[in-house]
């Protein structure tokens, strides 16, 4: 059994004044700086031996970063340093995002959540990442600052592998955008962990369902992953087979087995493979059939 | 290492402590304060001995740097009883037997009070929910909640 020390490695702290000046700091080549958020991932990486930056910095207290903001064109926009608990019990996100605030719900314990901030566990890019799978069926857009300039990266493309993402040195993920979800839009969040209590996923599936006129089937449905490839999977061929004929359970299974032959899934402690495998099309189906349940009562 | 001086509010007292970058606000608490009813299990987030209140939320203490409590109001379970006695929370779980042998109760009343100031009435699923990042490997838990139930009801 591994010993992980209560202390921390050595390093220094800053409390940034403004991101420029943050994105100064990460870009000086002569520190392993580290962008500093809630510190829920970041810390235990650094008690195991994972990490060692010898620069904290710290912009979480900095203008907009705690923002929650619903836009009069039903946008949503959510300050990066934004925690789970504040994001999940806010009332707009209850409202018109409520698979976001389930999904955000669903991250480890209350007190955890606290800190845990949607920016943290978006640019951790840990493929068991919550909020993640949220974010894709929702098509957000991640904005990133350095300096003064600004550039706005769909979150399809900016989970690059475990741990990596498109943001630059000195980028710094300051709000993620959600557009105003489809109309009468039904979400759900299916996690599977080792215990009840807050586990990290083994297999987390969010469905985000729509009606669609225009769609032969009258619905159009978004479906992506956690936990099963080296990122967060959005599998976009759910929405072909399930937007072309009429809705039933078999072209649901026919969805669900897409799904998991999208899934790229690794052993490690909390699951095999092989077991990850035959779960992502056991949650992928049961978060289909809940949406589209949930769609036929609704409208 | 760069030291950082930093003034707090502790269990309703004003705190001036000069910490190190590296310093956790359970290490503070404990080692600086003498406040040792917070304790150090995991030191990863999962089992919630730690658990203090900043600024009226509760944290895991062994993952938040001292230097972040700047200004914070921070309370530990020392902060929890006042001249009047207990709190209802303590009372509540020293006669249903709600804790064995100690460790975890002091981040186990934070979740529990947290949850009462924001949520009086509780119900049992939301109790579960308030403190299943307060592990016990004592009591199984029906007692626990038992407590918080009964303390619910009194107010």
């Amino acid at each position: 059994m591994e010993v992980v020390s209560s202390g921390l490695p050595e390093f220094e702290y800053i409390h940034a004044e403004s991101i420029e000046q943050a994105s100064t700091f990460l870009l000086d080549e002569s520190k392993d700086s580290r962008l500093f958020m809630g510190g829920t991932d970041l810390f235990v990486q650094m008690r195991a031996g994972a990490r060692s930056p010898s620069l904290l910095v710290d912009v979480k207290h900095l203008p907009g970063m705690n923002d929650i903001q619903l836009k009069p064109d039903g946008s949503l926009h959510v300050g990066a340093a934004v925690n789970l608990n504040a994001l999940a019990r806010h009332e707009d996100v209850a409202e018109h995002y409520a698979l976001l605030a389930e999904a955000a719900q669903s991250v480890g314990s209350y007190q955890l959540r606290s800190r845990a901030t949607m920016g943290g566990n978006l640019c951790n890019a840990s493929p068991a990442a919550d909020t993640a799978p949220a974010a894709l069926v929702l098509g957000a857009r991640l904005i990133a600052q350095s300096g003064k300039d600004e550039r706005s990266i769909p979150v399809e493309a900016f989970f690059l592998g475990p741990g990596e993402t498109a943001l630059q040195r000195g980028e710094i993920l300051t709000r993620i955008e959600f557009p105003s979800p489809p109309k009468r839009s039904v979400g759900r969040y299916l996690k599977l962990g080792r215990n009840a209590a807050g586990d990290l996923a083994i297999v987390g599936v969010a469905v985000l369902g729509f009606p669609d006129d225009e769609a032969p089937s009258g619905y159009r449905f978004r479906l992506a992953l956690s936990s099963v490839a080296p990122t967060p999977l959005l599998v976009p061929e759910v929405e072909n087979i399930l937007s072309g004929e009429t809705m039933n359970d078999e072209r649901i299974q026919a969805a669900a087995r897409t799904a998991q032959q999208a899934a790229k899934p690794i052993d490690d402690v909390r699951a095999t493979a092989d077991y990850r495998s035959a779960m992502v099309e056991v949650y992928a189906r049961r978060a289909l059939k809940a949406v589209w349940a949930a769609l036929r009562r609704d409208n | 290492m760069t030291t950082h001086k930093i003034a707090l509010t502790v269990n309703g007292i004003q705190e001036q402590v000069e910490v190190p970058s590296n310093m956790t606000l359970l290490t503070m608490l404990r080692e600086r304060l003498g406040l040792t009813g917070a304790k150090n299990g995991c030191a990863a987030g999962e089992c919630g001995a730690c658990t203090v209140m900043m600024n009226g939320e509760p944290v895991n203490s062994c993952l938040v740097l001292a230097v972040e409590a700047e200004g914070a109001e921070i309370v530990t379970v020392e902060g929890l009883s006042n001249e009047n006695g207990l709190d209802g929370l303590q009372e509540a779980m020293i006669e249903v037997t709600g804790t064995q042998c100690g460790f975890c109760p002091p981040g186990g009343l934070i979740s529990a009070r947290a949850l009462l100031d924001r949520n009086p009435s509780p119900s049992e699923d939301e109790i579960k929910d308030a403190l299943r990042g307060n592990l016990c490997r004592c009591t199984g838990y029906v007692r626990i909640l038992e407590s918080v139930k009964q303390a619910a009801k009194g107010g």
